[in-house]
C-alpha cells in the first residue's frame, strides 16, 4: 500500500457498467514526510474518502477486491482513511 | 543480487516479490475496509543486501508483530499478503511475514 492525499474527484457519465456507483478520486501519492511521490493517479474509493483527506491505497488487482463479487476494472483503490502516522 | 527464489518468470530482479525491509514508522487509520479491521499498518523501506534503501517506502500490513527499526521480510503480492493477516480477498498488496534475525551472505 501507499500513502496519498485526495486532491479531486472524477465524474463519468458514460462508463463501464461495473463502475456504476463507484467513486473515482484523484490521489497524489505521498512519502511519509508528506512529499509528493510520482504522478497523480485515479483510484476507486471503497471507504468514503473526501478531497483533502490523507488515505492509503492498494495497487494492482487487489484494488477491485472491495467490490467483490463485482469485478471493477480498477488498478488502484483507496482502502483506508489515515488519522495520523508517526515515523521513527 | 537475487533474493527471491521463485521462478524468474514470476519473480525477476526488477520486480521481486519477497524483500528485506526496515520498519520506519506506524500509521493509524480508524476508517478502513472491513477486511483490514484489526490489522496493524507499518511504513517499511525496502533494503538491498547491504542495508541501503532500495526504491520507495511502502505501507505493509503486519502479520508477525514487528516494531519500528526492526529488519523484516515483506511480501509484495496480494494473495500472500492477505493470507498473512488471515483474511481471504483482503485488499492488501504488501505484508510483513517475518522478523529477520540475521542474513548470512557467503
Amino acid at each position: 500500500m501507499q500513502l496519498g492525499r485526495v486532491i479531486g474527484n472524477v465524474v463519468l457519465t458514460l462508463k463501464n457498467d461495473t463502475l456504476d456507483g463507484v467513486t473515482l478520486l484523484l490521489v497524489q501519492p505521498l512519502s511519509s514526510s508528506r512529499e509528493p511521490v510520482g504522478r497523480v493517479i485515479v483510484a476507486a474509493d471503497s471507504v468514503g474518502a473526501g478531497v483533502g483527506e490523507h488515505v492509503f491505497f492498494v495497487r494492482g488487482k487487489e484494488a477491485s477486491f472491495p467490490f467483490y463479487p463485482v469485478e471493477v476494472p480498477a488498478d488502484a483503490g483507496i482502502v483506508g482513511i489515515v488519522d495520523q502516522w508517526h515515523i521513527g | 543480487m537475487r533474493i527471491c527464489h521463485l521462478p524468474s518468470a514470476i519473480c525477476h530482479d526488477e520486480q521481486q516479490i519477497i524483500l528485506l525491509a526496515r520498519v520506519t514508522g506506524t500509521l493509524v487509520a480508524t476508517q478502513k475496509h472491513r477486511k483490514l479491521e484489526g490489522a496493524k499498518l507499518l511504513f517499511v523501506q525496502p533494503l538491498t543486501l547491504e542495508d541501503t534503501p532500495r526504491g520507495p517506502e511502502l505501507l505493509a500490513v503486519d502479520g508477525v508483530g514487528a516494531g519500528v527499526h526492526e529488519k523484516v521480510l515483506i511480501v509484495l503480492e496480494g494473495r500472500s499478503a492477505s493470507d498473512a493477516i488471515g483474511q481471504k480477498m483482503a485488499p492488501v498488496d504488501a505484508a510483513i511475514v517475518g522478523i529477520v534475525d540475521r542474513v548470512d551472505l557467503s
